[in-house]
């Protein structure tokens, strides 16, 4: 319920585009965009995501990722990484 | 030259017959040997047999050539003396002979040979079902290596865990708890709340991105026009914190997480007597601007909170009604963990402060209130209730009246602030409703270490220098601001703000910066270091007409104030380097 609240909040946020959720196999559970932009986003991202925490956990094993963010030209792609989901939002940071 | 010549080979030549003879020269070993036999033999057997014709002649030349006569020829010879007339009874059919030896010899032998059959080959296979093959394919990284070490840590640390209760129950019922846990947990698998840790992360970061420009103003921003403005300086508006259910209360009390710098709770409340309605605690973190961390609601308007020191998720709250309660951040209901009440002894008017003490010697958590009763109270937490000891009773002097039947009623006075020694613990201040200052301590219960006659009005907050032992500052409605000496009577500085004060705090870098804001909605900074009369800073900070500032405090790692209003706006503002200057 306060998670709910939460994503309810960050959807209506200033600037943000997009809200998804997706699960460790790259299946998005919840969505605000259409079906096959989602399921793009979610096999791009989720694989760039598993690369990014190799990466980080080759270097140091008692280090892990905790957040990505991808700032392009048009928007950012903000992605946070949990144990078993993965929380991607779009925002448009500058308005 | 006439004579045939016996040619060895032609080629026209076609063999009718060819015997192999087996003759053997009379005279040799072998040719006597037999002639002995046979002569044995002769004598037994009456009929005249040509036993000399012996067979066994050894012919090297296998191959009869020539013609016929030469054939005979060579016949007649190889017999050797083998008499002519024998050689007619050569046709006669050869007598029994004695079974002789054969003689194997190198020249002579006999091959044979036979061949079995050979068994019809026949082919038969079977073939099993093949495994079941699988492909998998994993890459061993050297965190996946380590992921398995702590893994296996971690479980050998459990068992080790349950080898020690004994009881062989306690076991089971661990496995039944375990078992539940696993289904339980499987049930959850899509439960949303998974991600709530992700989400609050996502929160910050998206009002990171939104208040971006605050952001890099709060860390690197300076103000460059300091320089040339001549010791001045100024406040630069930060984040503004808001919440819609706050709207109509005003903050009454703010105070910083001693653990974590960026965590502050407001306390809401209303200071106006008519309109007492809700009261709320909001904890807002600066990485989140839009949206409290921690709200609690509580029917009566809450007057003061303080955090402890050293459990930073405690905090105690006064309310208007006179209550006093401790909220538990880290457990999860939105109702205080210990209240008190009518019974244990709460206090009759509105508690204007509290302050959380040391530990007392059984480690029990107590805390102070001071309140407009008059009483000063010690409250300590023991075995989860909240009991209370009058510390003080602030008897205003020279007021005792002849009550009815010989009685002497004290009257008493209001306090509405107080504040302890940071070094001596049993000192402490006490400002009051009359404008008194008592200075008291922890030990004497009836008598005051002094007073000061600060002010025409109330005391509103009182605050010991957090480096200059023996000074302390006091605010009032009166519209002025003291700095005593609490050895000397008289203040030692009193500045006029043209409206009244809300608040003053010393601030926690220098200990010559203080800040002070008044009800005409300006905050004022002064370092008396640098100009011991004006203030270095004098900033609106909100609408004057429509709102007053209530409360001040300085954050004790960065460079922010945090200001609350009477609207419930909580607005942070950064402090220009003119402003920031450390003491030498």
């Amino acid at each position: 319920a306060e998670v709910e609240e939460t994503l309810k909040r960050i959807q209506a946020h200033k600037g943000v585009i997009a809200t998804m959720v997706i699960n460790a196999e790259g299946i998005p559970i919840r969505t605000t965009l259409d079906n096959s932009t989602t399921v793009q986003y979610a096999g791009l991202l989720h694989q760039l995501t598993m690369k990014a925490r190799s990466t980080v956990r080759d270097i140091d094993p008692q280090n892990d990722l905790t957040f990505l963010r991808i700032r392009s030209k048009k928007h950012e792609i903000m992605i946070a990484p949990d144990k078993e989901y993965l929380l991607i939002v779009i925002q448009n940071p500058c308005e | 030259k006439r004579a045939y010549k016996p040619v060895s080979y032609v080629d026209q030549m076609a063999i009718h017959f060819s015997l192999n003879g087996n003759m053997i020269p009379k005279d040799s070993d072998e040719g006597r040997r037999q002639s002995i036999r046979l002569s044995i033999a002769a004598e037994k057997a009456p009929v005249e047999t040509s036993a000399v014709t012996s067979e066994e002649a050894e012919i090297k030349d296998e191959e009869s050539t020539g013609d016929t006569q030469a054939a005979e020829e060579e016949e007649a010879e190889g017999s050797g003396t083998a008499e002519v007339t024998e050689a007619a009874e050569v046709e006669e059919p050869p007598p029994p002979r004695v079974k002789e030896q054969k003689l194997a010899n190198q020249f002579n032998f006999i091959e044979r040979a036979s061949r079995t059959l050979n068994n019809p080959m026949r082919e038969r296979a079977c073939q099993s079902e093949p495994t079941p093959c699988k492909d998998f394919s994993a890459t061993a990284n050297q965190w996946k290596i380590y992921d398995a070490y702590v893994e296996e840590l971690q479980k050998m640390e459990r068992s080790k865990e349950k080898e020690k209760p004994k009881a062989q129950i306690a076991k089971k019922e661990e496995e039944k708890k375990k078992g539940r846990k696993l289904t339980s947990l499987e049930l959850q698998s899509d439960d949303i709340t998974k991600i709530s840790k992700a989400a609050k992360i996502m929160e910050r970061m998206v009002n990171q991105n939104t208040f971006d420009d605050i952001a890099q103003d709060f860390k690197y921003f300076e103000d460059a026009s300091d320089e040339y403005r001549d010791q001045q300086g100024t406040l630069l508006p930060l984040w503004k914190f808001q919440y819609d259910k706050t709207k109509r209360l005003a903050v009454t009390a703010i105070s910083w997480n001693p653990k974590y710098k960026d965590l502050f709770a407001v306390g809401y409340g209303s200071y106006d007597f008519m309109k007492q309605g809700q009261g709320m605690l909001l904890l807002y973190t600066m990485k989140n601007p839009s949206f409290p961390e921690y709200v609690f609601s509580s029917e009566s308007g809450i007057m003061c909170l303080d955090f402890h020191n050293d459990h930073p998720y405690l905090m105690a709250v006064g309310f208007y009604d006179g209550n006093v309660a401790i909220y538990n951040l880290k457990k999860a209901t939105s109702q205080p963990s210990y209240k008190s009440s009518a019974k244990s002894g709460k206090h009759t008017e509105p508690v204007w402060q509290v302050k959380w003490q040391k530990d007392d010697m059984d480690n029990n958590l107590n805390f102070f209130s001071v309140s407009s009763d008059g009483r000063i109270v010690s409250w300590t937490l023991v075995k989860n209730e909240l009991v209370h000891t009058d510390v003080i009773k602030l008897s205003v002097e020279g007021t005792t009246m002849q009550g009815p039947e010989g009685l002497q009623l004290q009257t008493l006075g209001c306090g509405t602030s107080f504040d302890f020694h940071k070094k001596i613990d049993y000192l402490f201040l006490v400002g009051t409703e009359e404008g008194k200052i008592y200075k008291c301590s922890k030990c004497y219960s009836s008598q005051f270490l002094d007073v000061f006659e600060a002010h025409h009005m109330a005391v509103d907050s009182v605050s010991w220098n957090p480096y200059h032992l023996k000074v302390f500052i006091s605010c009032s409605s009166d519209w002025t601001v003291k700095i005593w000496d609490h050895t000397i009577k008289t203040p030692m500085f009193i500045y006029d703000l043209n409206s009244a004060v809300g608040d003053v705090a010393w601030s926690p870098y220098s200990s010559t910066v203080f800040a002070a804001v008044t009800t005409d909605g300006k905050a004022h900074v002064f370092d008396l270091s640098i100009n011991k009369y004006e203030a270095l800073c004098t900033q609106l900070v909100v609408a004057k007409k429509k709102n007053k500032i209530t409360h001040i405090q300085f954050n004790p790692v960065y460079p922010v104030v945090i200001i609350g209003d009477e609207r419930g706006h909580v607005t942070s503002l950064k402090l220009s380097p003119n402003l920031r200057k450390m003491p030498k």
